[in-house]
């Protein structure tokens, strides 16, 4: 059994201007002690999917409006709140980008680091302390014991996002749920992050989700990917099958677009036109429109991913059809 | 190389830090900019890498002269604008512009795209008025914006559009510089692209020079001829993007260009990184002798010592004691 499955998840907006399907038939699973990366552009959904998971969207105005997430067999979207609550925080646990905009600068690192082994283990003050401060010593803050006495706005960013990853490891979660936790950092610090997430995964044996917009990024954390557009899981694969043979028209435009794999000064391969409006219903395939292998069928007929080779997955008719 | 069209002297831009509540004291300086000596020739671009902090954006400012230069000189087209009258340096200014990393905080929201690009075209009595409305049309147009956007608001945009019309603003006045700071990290990889592009094709036809900033090396290296690698407030390696990037010597930028995901999963995989611990020491008290030696795997005695100088070395400029050896 999957550690995480997510089954038809929909989560969508209510606004005055109309219903955002943020998240719009979503399914996938997550195995103990793998690594899965969630790419996309903005507003493809990538972060709402996690959001849902953890119960972090805000209702009203969201609303899922279908769909269930069985995390070791408990339906996080339909039990009971104090059971969703104990798997929340406990053994599900999530970083974010903004490692500034996510701590409590009103309060020492110390103390909120040990909030969430204070909430969901029998634990004395003292005992939590000194776990708070093994675990500053696993992500590599030095002198943890002074440290754990600052403020927030004493850390830079790097340092931050540590005391991020160490609050949400305190409790060994079996997932960690990892929201673009780089992007927000230097190259060279990105690095050390990335190492140590890395590190503290074979330590504890645990599963991580990891979204990003970056596919560099993914390349080297991950085991299996998922390509999102406008709310929709276009392809799925391992890592490397995803790198070496894309087979979705939007990945591949995705891979093509990256300055990195073009040659010095060539005109960069760019994708026309502009992600699609989530608030209209869109039918058929979403990323027709800006698709150059697009047919009249693409915009008419619902898309399914499918399996094309075992553990890969994508949602393209034509390629489903074998036409490209 | 042709006549330079914009040139700077051992820069140096420090900040004083006040200290005491009513003393009111400078006791010391942030050393934001410390001795930058570049060339830009016309139509170069030249990209300028570093960490946040290392000083790279406090030098675009210091070349805008919106920050003032603490000594040495910035010369754009034979003047100096240290020196410069305030008129002087609004003349200045037409030939000097810069977009900014954010598009959503760098254009006024009360301001629709045509009253936003017509706005320099009136300061500057580029044109006659009459003739403003056609010229607004003309860059829209250059820029890839269809005219008919005109009368729509900046928040009636995406991020790529924003900074499609940031960068009509900075080209109304034919300026013969653009310093883009960040000018895509904020954007998607399509879209990043897509500014990329406009931003190469754009030097290329109207002859520009461009000091592209960034954090991104990748970036960077597809899009500028030399690249200058800056930690804290000093140049530390330039050179050829290509021969910089994919040929490092100073041990900073090996350890910079290490840091770089790559988007193949075996590479990444068995590659050797050079992971840098810690973050970059203070630039109120820069460590003695070569400002990277406490990072630096290559460091020895002498290393804390003696400051280094930025040398030619291999075809490129480095400032690294031990380039010859490492």
């Amino acid at each position: 059994m999957p550690l995480l499955a997510v089954t038809d998840l929909r989560t969508h907006f209510h606004t005055r201007s109309g219903i955002y399907r943020a998240v719009d038939g979503v399914s996938f699973s997550v195995e103990r002690g793998e690594t899965l990366g969630i790419v996309g552009e903005s507003g493809s959904g990538k972060s709402v999917t996690c959001y849902s998971v953890m119960g972090l969207v805000p209702q009203p105005p969201g609303r899922i409006a279908s769909g269930s997430a069985l995390f070791d067999g408990v339906d996080l979207l339909h039990c009971p709140p104090a059971a969703a609550r104990a798997v929340r925080g406990k053994r599900l646990a999530m970083i974010f980008q903004d490692p500034m905009t996510s701590l409590n600068p009103f309060l020492r690192i110390g103390d909120q680091l040990i909030e969430p082994l204070l909430i969901h283990e029998k634990i004395s003050k003292a005992q939590a302390r000194r776990r708070g401060l093994e675990m500053l010593e696993a992500v590599g803050i030095n002198d943890a014991a002074r440290r754990a006495q600052s403020y927030p706005h004493e850390f830079s960013g790097g340092m931050r996002q540590r005391v991020m990853i160490a609050m949400a490891l305190i409790t060994r979660p079996e997932l960690l749920i990892a929201d673009e936790p780089t992007t927000a950092l230097d190259v060279t610090v990105q690095a050390q992050i990335l190492e140590l997430i890395r590190r503290l995964q074979r330590e504890l044996n645990m599963a991580v989700i990891f979204i990003t917009h970056d596919l560099a990024v993914v390349s080297g954390i991950c085991d299996r990917v998922q390509v999102m557009y406008a709310g929709r899981i276009v392809e799925t694969a391992d890592v490397r099958t995803l790198f070496a043979r894309p087979r979705h028209p939007y990945t591949r435009a995705l891979q093509r677009s990256i300055p990195a794999i073009q040659p010095k000064g060539s005109e960069l391969y760019t994708i026309p036109g502009l992600p699609p409006d989530v608030s209209k219903a869109v039918p058929g395939c979403p990323f027709a429109p800006r698709c150059e292998f697009a047919v009249p069928a693409c915009e008419q007929k619902e898309i399914v991913l499918a399996e094309i080779a075992p553990g890969h997955a994508q949602a393209c008719l034509r390629v489903q059809a074998g036409e490209i | 190389m042709a006549e330079p069209i914009l040139e700077l002297r051992d820069v140096k831009t420090h900040f004083p830090v006040y200290r005491g509540f009513f003393r009111r004291q400078a006791q010391d300086a942030v050393r934001a900019v410390d001795g930058v000596s570049l060339t830009l020739a016309r139509g170069e671009v030249l990209g300028l890498v570093g960490e946040s902090g290392c000083g790279k954006s406090t030098l675009a400012r210091t070349i805008l002269q919106l920050v003032p230069t603490t000594s040495g000189a910035v010369i754009l087209n034979g003047r100096n604008l240290g020196a410069a009258s305030a008129r002087e340096l609004l003349a200045s200014r037409r030939d000097l512009q810069m977009i900014f990393q954010d598009p959503y905080a760098s254009l006024n929201p009360r301001l629709n795209v045509f009253a936003a690009l017509a706005e320099p075209l009136r300061v500057h009595r580029v044109c006659p008025p009459g003739e403003v409305p056609g010229r607004v049309a003309e860059l829209m147009h250059l820029v890839g914006l269809a005219p008919r956007l005109a009368r729509k608001y900046p928040h009636e945009f995406s991020g790529g559009q924003r900074q499609r019309i940031a960068i009509a603003r900075a080209l109304a006045l034919q300026p013969k510089v653009i310093i883009a700071d960040e000018p895509v990290s904020a954007l998607d990889v399509s879209i990043q692209a897509q500014i990329l592009n406009l931003l190469a094709q754009l030097s290329r036809q109207m002859h520009l020079s461009l000091i592209f900033i960034a954090h991104d090396l990748s970036v960077v290296k597809h899009i500028s001829d030399r690249v200058a690698v800056m930690y804290l407030g000093k140049i530390v390696e330039l050179g050829g993007a290509a021969e910089v990037i994919e040929r490092p010597v100073h041990p900073y930028t090996r350890a910079l260009v290490s840091a770089i995901p790559q988007p193949d999963p075996d590479a990444e995989r068995t590659r050797q990184r050079i992971v840098l611990a810690g973050d970059p020491p203070s630039p109120i008290h820069p460590p003695a002798g070569c400002p990277f030696h406490p990072r630096c795997a290559y460091a020895e005695a002498r290393c804390a010592a003696e400051v280094p100088r930025l040398e030619a070395f291999r075809g490129r400029e480095v400032s690294c004691l031990r380039a010859g050896e490492i």
